[in-house]
């Protein structure tokens, strides 16, 4: 249907996958580096859904594991989401340099 | 190079520009919306490759579900338009040469990989009702473990969602409705004591003695 090869589009993911390291290596917000994590998890499920439609075309093994994913990954963001705002009463702040200590 | 070519490299550009916006933009808010544009295009790309159930999934829950918790605890916990400090430009350099380091090393592997090329690819087609059987299925190839197990961390993540975010009470004080407010803090406060503080204290004590 297309002439786009493989390579390509492991390449787009790739390179979302460094700019979410690029964010989580910058940023100092929690939420931000919430937000950086969720473009590496998005660029791991292109991967998957990529390698199946190209090399496995005949299985729907990696459409199974970026659904799975999705679902992790929405239980992460919730729990981690409740995490902060603990956190935020806790010390006013969401920055990580802030909580430097387990408990409160 | 036809249409749907110039449309994966579209789609494509769309996705990292966003991404990127997401990432360096200095307002939170502002990049929380670059995160949802870039969910979206990530969206539109599992549309391109014709896994129509696993785009919908990916608006419902990404777009549908994690922005709009991520839209809602910024502004639970802090102005939406205070901006970000930035970070040491020393930092940010090296952070750079890291993170291009990674990808010229992926790239590498990559591009020298030689996947098997996809001559005559038999057409990919995703129907629904195909994953549907197969999720519960349980026989050999069947995924019905999984989504059993998946099915128990949801609930875990609910309950203990649930556990975290709640303000301890102390035993033996009653609880007060919260009337005074600080700043933005109020609002924190009322999103997990509306059940507890639109019931009376003695209701309250109640089932705290039901409990234990």
């Amino acid at each position: 249907m297309s002439s786009i090869p493989l390579t390509h589009i492991l390449f787009v993911s790739t390179a979302l996958f460094f700019i979410g390291v690029y964010g989580l290596f910058t940023r100092r917000n929690l939420i931000t580096m919430l937000m950086a994590i969720e473009l590496m998890l998005n660029s791991v499920n292109i991967n998957f859904v990529a390698f199946n439609k190209y090399l496995y075309p005949h299985t729907l093994n990696g459409v199974f594991f970026s659904l799975f994913i999705i679902t992790v990954a929405a239980a992460e963001a919730a729990v981690a989401i409740a995490i902060i705002i603990n956190l935020y009463r806790n010390h006013r702040s969401i920055d990580v340099e802030d909580a430097q200590e387990m408990k409160y | 190079m036809n249409a749907s070519d110039i449309l994966f490299y579209l789609i494509s550009a769309f996705v990292l520009g966003t991404a990127v916006l997401a990432v360096t933009a200095n307002k939170i808010f502002r990049s929380a919306i670059w995160l949802l544009f870039s969910l979206v295009g990530v969206a539109a790309l599992y549309f391109w490759m014709q896994v129509e159930f696993v785009a919908a999934v990916q608006i419902i829950v990404y777009v549908g579900g994690v922005v709009v918790l991520i839209i809602f605890s910024i502004f639970l916990t802090q102005q939406s338009g205070s901006k970000m400090p930035k970070p040491p430009l020393k930092r940010t350099l090296f952070f750079i040469l890291a993170v291009l380091l990674g990808f010229a090393f992926s790239y590498k592997i990559i591009a020298e990989y030689g996947f098997a090329s996809a001559g005559p690819v038999k057409p990919f087609v995703v129907p629904v009702s195909a994953i549907g059987e197969q999720m519960l299925d349980t026989k050999q190839h069947g995924f019905v473990l999984p989504f059993e197990v998946v099915s128990m961390l949801l609930l875990a993540a609910m309950i203990g969602c649930i556990v975290i975010a709640m303000r301890s009470v102390p035993k033996g004080k009653t609880i007060q409705k919260h009337t005074a407010t600080v700043g933005g803090f109020g609002t924190s406060n009322n999103l997990t004591d509306v059940p507890a503080a639109s019931t009376t204290p003695d209701e309250v004590s109640i089932m705290e003695e039901k409990a234990t």
